[in-house]
């Protein structure tokens, strides 16, 4: 890498990391129970808005995994998310009625509070319809996983993003809380991904699935990315870029082996697609702050309005992480 | 009263794990010896000596900083057998642990193990020559150079002082008497082995020796006892495994069942938290009831795995922790395809005769303009990929290195010609699991049979006469490594049952048999004429080979002939 290159790639960080300074002030604190973070302690960050009826499971899935505390950037929610929340003794809870366009989709607001409180620990960021799933999840806690990275001093995990949808109309079971998101949006696409390599920032970039499959068919650079890199064990001078797909320094990108052979990688659920869509979808498109004029959410739109079918007679119905490495969608790598 | 066998801990994390072991087989009468890093603070230590004050048969040695590769760590060994053979009169064995190993099974089976070869040395200890670990590119190096440097934490200081002692030739002598051997450290010595290499009179020289000896704790005891053991076992009692970086694989809860069975006596690394574990194996009342050798070879075969699939990875897997360079995929795809050109063109129902012959299953042109012809007409096919032709123009790579690992276990075959998308052609030459099979011209066949007006059908020809030969081009490069076989379409219609019946054995070797049914050949009454007209066009037709244009008599017809010839 140049000298050249080199400086410029951190200037950009810097400029994240000034971002991400600034617009800490967007953000007031509900709840702060940091105190009860102790150093060792596995921190899921979120950003969210009008979420109650997923919180109950989302939190129920992490605690069970072995996190010890949530950091949750609310984002004007008004259907009872933050009376929720704050009643929850293991979440800290900071408010905004911001935009989450010009916090670069919130990630500006996270980056601050990675920076603040993720240091030194190992940080799953996700949102709250990402459901983390790694290598022998069934039967080892999440410290098992970061323990292990520790020894071979990975700093980052990449868990793809897997679309989940149900079989039928999307909105045909309503969806209540408290429930397994999974028991009706239990199928997905088993092997129809695209990668390529981003030449600037290392990572790959990933493509496809039913979204690529039923709403961008004929525009596919346009499909959602779905490689993520959730897990990082945080350091001071650590950013996000965009989302979780990609940061800086660059290095952290590299989570793939170019020589054959297959390093640890884990799968992120993704229950996007279950019941009330229609809804948020409306919802969504008239706030406009998702990335592009919320492209991603007009395009559903689109084909939402016939009521489609996202399962074909292809789907894989889930049954556990061990199907998905089996199917080259994650790798154990050499843990054993 | 003690057991015949005493047990040295080298400790420095997870201290209440080391106060369970010691407990464990302090309760069941072996003395315990503990050296706990000295970086320890004083507090843990303090837990830790009160957590067994009440053993009269735990002590806690000198305690040495230890650095991960240094002497520290066989000093600490040193001084924790010193302490055993002075303070433990009954002991025989004295066996080295660390804070991580957890006995598998009850420690009167060990006590009867050894008493059964009460003179016999565990200690894997193998010659420089014969050892395939060399950790940063170094083995015999280890004992003839020096190594100020951390190879953990100063590594370029590291390497460049290994490179500079190549360069000069600097050579360490040996000591005399002194045949370099490595291993495991975690042995279990007789007192009468390692008695002799603590009182031997040369000590002070060889520990001078090999305190700059890289990695002495692999090397120092693994020597020594050459010189002085009467029986020795180069083996380890201690299951232990180390990955292609030189790290040991850790146990957790759910290898309970395997670690039950390798009939181990002790076991290396295990996760400090894998409460059940602790639990199973250090339940005070299981009994006592086996003999049986150790038998780790399903755990190896486990840990062997895991390192074969992070060296190597699945062939023809491309995902998002795998993503190979162009050359390094150790498999461009995951299994045999076949690719056929000019087939269909030239027989009627080719798909559903080669699909009865080879049993794979066959589609269409897959790289077809209009869309992705899975068999079947399907819109989907496995794995979900789309028949959307943008789609899989998007990435052809992936859609075929997908579309092949989604069907292992099934045969691919597709069609492919000069209409379909092209920038595959050097991916699939250069793929040993491709089978090409080229006829080349035949593209003109739909054009002989078509509406079209004759200036169109001139156009079309010399378009994908253009783009077949480029393709030929790219099959007949040095880099291809498919199995290609391109005919010129004259040429393969002297032979084609011959010609069919290789590629068909070439799929399906095993049940190779004569082919006793042919495909029907498309009515080619006028093609030579047709192919005439072309040329007097101006056209310069070269991949379609030469037809007579009074070709009213079929030059395929005897060829054809051959297998009801066979079949009777």
């Amino acid at each position: 890498m140049s000298i050249r290159e080199t400086l410029r790639l951190r200037y950009k960080r810097k400029r994240l990391l000034f971002r991400a300074f600034r617009k800490r002030h967007e953000l007031s604190c509900l709840a702060d129970r940091t105190g009860a973070i102790t150093a060792s302690d596995i921190l899921v960050f979120t950003t969210l808005r009008n979420e109650q009826i997923r919180l109950p499971y989302f939190l129920r899935y992490y605690r069970e995994l072995g996190v010890r505390h949530f950091l949750i950037v609310d984002n004007g929610s008004d259907d009872g998310s933050t009376e929720y929340l704050l009643a929850q003794p293991d979440v800290s809870l900071w408010r905004t009625e911001a935009s989450y366009r010009r916090a670069r989709y919130g990630i500006d607001w996270i980056n601050w509070l990675l920076r603040k409180y993720g240091t030194g620990h190992w940080t799953l960021t996700v949102d709250p319809d990402e459901f983390f799933v790694y290598p022998f999840c069934d039967t080892r806690p999440i410290d098992a996983l970061t323990d292990w990275l520790d020894t071979y001093d990975i700093r980052a995990f990449p868990a793809m993003m897997l679309d989940m949808y149900p079989k039928g109309p999307i909105d045909a079971v309503p969806y209540r809380a408290g429930d397994d998101p999974f028991e009706t949006a239990c199928w997905f696409d088993g092997g129809n991904y695209t990668i390529s390599k981003n030449p600037e920032y290392h990572n790959l970039w990933i493509q496809g699935g039913p979204r690529a499959r039923m709403f961008f068919a004929d525009r596919p650079t346009e499909a959602p990315s779905l490689n993520k890199v959730p897990l990082v064990r945080w350091e001071r001078g650590f950013a996000f870029i965009s989302s979780t797909h990609m940061m800086l320094p660059r290095g952290l990108n590299t989570v793939y082996d170019e020589w054959g052979g297959e390093k640890v990688s884990g799968c992120l659920l993704h229950a996007k697609f279950i019941s009330p869509l229609n809804e948020k979808v409306a919802e969504e498109i008239q706030r406009g702050e998702h990335f592009d004029g919320s492209r991603e959410y007009r395009a559903y739109s689109e084909t939402l309005a016939i009521e489609p079918d996202l399962w074909c007679k292809w789907s894989e119905k889930y049954i556990n992480w061990r199907q998905l490495e089996i199917l080259g969608l994650m790798s154990k790598g050499n843990w054993a | 009263m003690g057991t015949t066998v005493g047990f040295i801990i080298l400790c420095h994390t997870a201290l209440h794990r080391t106060a369970q072991i010691a407990r464990h087989w302090a309760e069941h009468g072996a003395p315990v010896v503990i050296h706990v890093d000295h970086r320890v603070g004083d507090a843990d230590y303090g837990q830790l000596t009160s957590a067994v004050s009440d053993l009269d048969n735990v002590s806690f040695c000198k305690r040495f900083k230890c650095d991960w590769g240094t002497w520290s760590l066989v000093a600490a060994s040193q001084a924790g057998a010193e302490q055993m053979l002075a303070r433990h009169p009954e002991v025989r064995h004295v066996y080295l642990a660390s804070g991580a190993c957890l006995p598998l099974r009850p420690l009167q089976e060990l006590v009867d193990y050894l008493d059964a070869r009460p003179n016999t040395d565990f200690i894997e200890s193998v010659t420089t020559t014969d050892v395939g670990w060399s950790m940063g590119g170094v083995d015999m190096e280890r004992f003839t150079l020096r190594f100020p440097f951390s190879w953990k934490s100063q590594r370029k200081a590291f390497d460049r002082y290994v490179a500079l002692q190549r360069r000069l030739g600097f050579k360490r002598t040996i000591p005399e008497g002194l045949d370099p051997h490595l291993g495991s450290q975690w042995w279990c010595l007789t007192r009468r082995t390692l008695s002799a290499i603590l009182q031997d009179p040369r000590r002070k020289l060889y520990e001078r020796y090999f305190k700059k000896v890289w990695i002495p704790d692999e090397a120092y005891f693994q020597t020594l006892v050459r010189r002085y053991s009467g029986a020795l076992e180069s083996r380890s009692l201690t299951l232990s495994k180390f990955d292609f970086q030189g790290k040991p694989h850790i146990f957790y809860d759910d290898h309970l069942e395997l670690l039950r069975r390798s009939d181990c006596f002790v076991a290396r690394k295990v996760w400090p938290k894998a409460d059940q574990l602790y639990a199973t194996f250090l339940a005070p009342n299981r009994m006592a009831a086996s003999l049986a050798e150790p038998n780790p070879s399903k755990v190896d075969r486990l840990f062997a795995q895991a390192v074969e699939r992070r060296t190597k990875g699945r062939a023809g897997l491309y995902m998002q922790s795998r993503y190979p360079l162009r050359g390094r995929e150790n498999g461009k795809t995951s299994a045999p395809y076949s690719i056929f050109q000019g087939f269909t063109e030239l027989f009627e129902d080719f798909d559903d005769w080669l699909g009865r012959q080879v049993g794979a299953r066959v589609h269409g042109h897959l790289f077809g303009p209009e869309r992705a012809e899975f068999a079947g007409a399907e819109t989907v096919f496995n794995g979900c990929l789309s028949d959307s032709a943008t789609l899989r123009d998007y990435d052809p790579q992936s859609f075929l290195a997908s579309l092949i690992w989604n069907s292992r276990g099934e045969r691919q075959c597709f069609m492919f010609g000069p209409r379909d998308t092209q920038s595959l052609n050097a991916f699939t030459a250069a793929d040993p699991n491709a089978q090409i099979s080229v006829v080349t011209g035949a593209w003109a066949v739909p054009l002989f049979r078509s509406n079209l007006t004759f200036a169109e059908i001139r156009h079309e020809a010399a378009r994908l006469q253009q783009i077949e030969f480029d393709q030929v081009e790219i099959l007949k490069s040095v880099l291809a490594k498919a199995r290609i076989r391109v005919w010129s379409m004259s040429e393969f219609l002297e032979h084609p049952m011959e010609n069919l019946q290789a590629i068909v054995d070439e799929i399906a070797p095993r049940n190779a048999r004569r082919l006793t049914e042919a495909p029907h050949i498309v009515d080619l009454t006028g093609f030579g004429g047709f192919l005439q007209a072309l040329k007097n066009q101006g056209m310069q037709l070269r991949l379609a080979g030469h037809f007579p244009t009074e070709a009213d008599k079929r030059p395929n017809a005897p060829a054809l002939s051959r297998p009801y010839v066979v079949v009777k």
